[in-house]
């Protein structure tokens, strides 16, 4: 069975499936506007977590809280379900597509076989749609992508299944009970707000200060860890930042289309010089990407070029401060 | 980032002929999408992280012929693993996967405890016990 679904592209995984959900059920919700709405813009450094042997540091929300507010915010409820037991997993995904309900499902990246050997880390907040099933084949349209593509029932069980952080267990969602118009001018407000809210959260790791915590760590670690290391870090901040997914820019580019999208809706110019402002900001993290990749592409032993590039994220700390100060008094 | 700046470098995804989505402003300063075949920056910082990954898998391998390491760990370094991973794959503690990277306690291993490690890995109990050599 096929179930008559639309494949979009979109930069960002969580934001694309929850976009082509709506858009199914009839609503034209964009992917900033998912992303805008749900509050994914962050910074956090994750203390005491290494992931591929670097500092684990984030430019999103919590895997599922997009969805999670994007659905409180403007009124539709969702069901998510998660299971220890694959064959009810399985189960429960055949129902829903026997009663043409294309569902969003939680999966680990390191055994997509659709995706280049290169990418496959074991990354567990990667989201897709199902949308039908021949025989033991089943039919995906994951957002990332440009095209739709399939999973045999053994690899989808491999990738729902798959462990360690974030362990998908299955997780399977899907929005139930629809309103006739969604409430998007009141859920606008609440998403920016809560976005400046954590961006300038009192803690040190999160948000502005977590990026003026994370500069002071890239001054240190040359002498704490030696060059390699660090090398090792950089390069693992700028995969977070810009690798498929963000849509550019630590997800700024995105947030940047958001806010101009808000503009028109809730005719506040206002948010579309804020906009014009994201767009510089997420530029300069493109630059410090860009040097930083100078740093560890030379491997050279100087311990210089790091303050830099230290700097830079001040820089854009501060800026990014005084950024969302404004933003939350534009609404 | 305007649209016409967006990178069309070369980059890991040619190898399956695909092209990500990026947000960019077009002339007018109107946000829209467009698609890029990559970006230097983090094709560096992807292949230094490749680069990574072998040189691990390199050293156990070498430890393993030292006799330092069990096979397991040279495995769990193949599979991108680290402890944490490969022990909530094994459902078991990570203190008793790193016992059983000592040799000795490695050749004392039940075979019910090789097959959960065979099937994680997804190589046979005879390829478990040996390295291949190359």
């Amino acid at each position: 069975m096929q179930i008559d679904f639309t494949h979009h592209q979109s930069a960002h995984c969580e934001n694309g499936v929850v976009s082509n959900l709506m858009k199914h059920n009839g609503f034209n919700v964009s992917e900033p506007m998912v992303f805008g709405i749900g509050s994914g813009l962050l910074f956090c450094y994750i203390p005491f977590l290494m992931v591929n042997h670097a500092p684990a540091i984030t430019y999103r929300a919590m895997p599922g809280f997009i969805f999670k507010r994007f659905a409180k915010r403007v009124g539709i409820s969702i069901k998510r379900e998660k299971f220890k037991s694959p064959q009810k997993a399985k189960e429960r995904l055949d129902a829903n597509l026997k009663a043409n309900n294309p569902v969003g499902l939680q999966v680990g990246v390191y055994n997509l076989s659709y995706f280049p050997d290169e990418y496959r880390f074991h990354f567990n907040a990667h989201n897709l749609v199902v949308y039908g099933k021949q025989d033991n084949t089943y039919l995906i349209s994951d957002p990332v992508m440009e095209k739709v593509t399939t999973l045999t029932d053994k690899q989808l069980e491999k990738v729902r299944f798959a462990k360690g952080a974030f362990a998908p267990k299955g997780h399977i969602y899907y929005p139930t009970k629809l309103p006739k118009e969604l409430e998007l001018k009141s859920a606008i407000v609440k998403g920016i707000k809560h976005t400046c809210r954590d961006m300038l959260a009192p803690v040190p790791v999160v948000g502005v200060k977590g990026i003026k915590f994370i500069a002071n760590k890239i001054r240190k670690w040359p002498k704490s860890v030696g060059i390699k290391k660090t090398n090792h870090y950089l390069g693992q901040i700028v995969r977070m930042q810009e690798e498929i997914g963000t849509g550019g820019g630590g997800f700024r580019y995105i947030f940047a289309a958001f806010l101009q999208e808000a503009a028109g809706v809730l005719e506040n110019p206002k948010l579309k010089e804020l906009s014009v402002e994201m767009t510089k900001i997420g530029d300069l993290w493109r630059d410090f990407a860009v040097d930083a990749s100078r740093l560890y592409k030379n491997r050279s032993n100087k311990t210089d070029g790091y303050n830099d590039v230290a700097d830079q994220l001040e820089h854009i700390a501060n800026l990014e401060k005084q950024f969302f100060k404004t933003l939350k008094k534009a609404v | 980032m305007k649209k016409n700046d967006i990178p069309q470098d070369e980059s890991n995804l040619k190898s399956v002929d695909f092209k990500e989505l990026v947000y960019a402003v077009d002339d007018e300063g109107n946000y829209t999408t467009a698609k890029s075949s990559g970006w230097t920056p983090k094709t560096i910082a992807l292949s230094n992280a490749i680069e990574d990954i072998e040189e691990r898998i390199q050293k156990a391998k070498q430890r393993v012929q030292d006799g330092k390491t069990s096979p397991l760990e040279y495995y769990m370094e193949l599979h991108k693993m680290d402890i944490g991973i490969l022990a909530s794959y094994l459902g078991m503690w990570q203190w008793r996967v790193k016992r059983h990277f000592k040799p000795s306690v490695f050749k004392s291993l039940k075979t019910k405890t090789l097959q959960k490690y065979a099937e994680v890995f997804e190589v046979s109990i005879a390829e478990l016990q040996q390295i291949p050599n190359d």
